[in-house]
């Protein structure tokens, strides 16, 4: 075992001294797509002695060409990216202790497992802007430090955020955008992807070895395409009165109402509904209620897919539901509403 | 007028004067991006008005959402 992390070892700004703090290290990765799992990768292979990855999906072909912890099978199987990334993970590594999430990382998860435990840092491995301020927000409440990155066709940045001493991501955007590149749209190579999550893991390195006069304190952002690297130092733009990190927070985007929740995926033909009171579905059951009716096409331990009409319906174990073939909402709630309660 | 754009020279039509001006024509979200004129970060407040002059190099980082 001191073989495996020889290599790592010998970088003296970690040593042998750096290697042992990280096996007492606990990182929360918040997303298994293509950051989620190049940061897992990374971070597992080095040694961290704890890692939590939550994921809400599954493994889909479109996946395979820059989500590296996956397999065909794994698609062919629908297996959920969080079971999917766990056992991979465990293969690479079997000295670290890997706890695998399918749910969706709201607010309530958030204060379970940040109240609960101790996390040394979260890691945003997720692909949208709602979900990076609800991580921004419980990265402020619980002072925990996390570390955004996100990429786009052939470029990314990333940013190291601390608590009480940097400006936080509600800093530097007042609201949450509601339109910009998506990966749906626009693309993405795997380098960007590889080179992002590289950003994200060395510093999280530091981090966690606490070599923290080397952490960059920039925004460092890149395109691999157009050979351009920069690094922006946004350390003035902290506000003073931010209300997620300022003298008063709020932390805003911790408090929604309890309400069923319909979202659409970005670009996926999909739309997501969250019941009010998350419970485990029982899926058997689920099964035996849509199969005279519906054609089901895929059935593990973590969900249920089956085909109506034009749309594909997935239900979770974890009580989520995706109708997979509209973008409209009422559309979805229609067919939802046909199936659940 | 001339400039430096993150990294590139670029020459910019007359009418564009401004920050606010430049983002347009570069067509960005102004919610998402953040400049830093002459290696100083502008603040939102007083970003968009800024003024640009010949020869100025002007950094953009757009935040982006996918991942
Ligand atoms: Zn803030």
């Amino acid at each position: 075992m001191t073989e495996r992390y020889s290599r790592q070892v010998l970088f003296p700004p970690i040593g042998q001294n750096g290697q042992e703090v990280l096996r007492d290290k606990h990182v929360l990765i918040i997303g298994a797509g293509a950051l989620g799992a190049a940061n897992a990768e990374m971070i597992v292979r080095a040694g961290v002695g704890h890692v939590t990855i939550v994921d809400r999906d599954y493994v889909d072909f479109s996946n395979l060409q820059r989500q590296n912890l996956y397999t065909e099978q794994d698609a062919i199987d629908r297996l959920p990216k969080a079971e999917a990334a766990q056992k991979r993970l465990a293969a690479l590594n079997s000295d670290v202790v890997i706890d695998a999430v399918t749910a969706d990382a709201d607010p309530e998860f958030f204060k379970n497992i940040l109240s609960g435990s101790a996390v040394d840092l979260i890691i945003d491995g997720t692909d949208n802007f709602d979900i990076r301020f609800v991580i921004n927000d419980a990265a402020q409440k619980y002072a925990i430090p996390w570390v955004y990155g996100a990429c786009v066709a052939s470029g990314g940045l990333s940013l190291f955020i601390i608590p009480g001493k940097t400006p936080c991501l509600h800093c530097l955007m007042d609201t949450i955008p509601q339109a910009g590149a998506t990966c749906d749209t626009a693309g993405i190579i795997s380098p960007a992807v590889q080179m992002t999550a590289s950003a994200q893991t060395a510093e999280a390195l530091k981090w966690l070895t606490g070599n923290i006069d080397s952490l960059r304190g920039t925004i460092f952002s890149f395109d691999l395409w157009t050979n351009h690297f920069s690094s922006v130092d946004a350390a003035k733009l902290k506000k003073p009165d931010c209300p997620s990190c300022g003298a008063n927070p709020v932390y805003p985007f911790l408090s929604y109402e309890l309400s069923t929740k319909f979202a659409v995926l970005c670009g996926r033909d999909t739309v997501q509904i969250r019941p009010s009171s998350i419970k485990k579905r029982d899926l058997q059951l689920l099964s035996e209620s849509v199969e005279n009716s519906a054609d089901i096409t895929h059935k593990n331990a973590f969900l249920i897919s089956f085909k109506k009409d034009t749309y594909t319906i997935t239900a979770f174990q974890d009580g989520r539901v995706f109708i997979h073939g509209t973008s409209s909402i009422d559309e979805s709630k229609k067919v939802y509403y046909q199936y659940f309660q | 007028m001339n400039m430096t754009v993150n990294g590139r020279d670029v020459e910019l039509p007359d009418h564009v004067t401004t920050v606010r001006d430049l983002l347009d024509h570069f067509k960005l979200n102004k919610e998402l991006a953040i400049v830093e004129l002459n290696q100083s970060i502008l603040d939102k407040s007083i970003r968009d008005d800024a003024a640009l002059s010949d020869g100025d190099r002007i950094e953009i980082v757009q935040f982006v959402g996918g991942g």
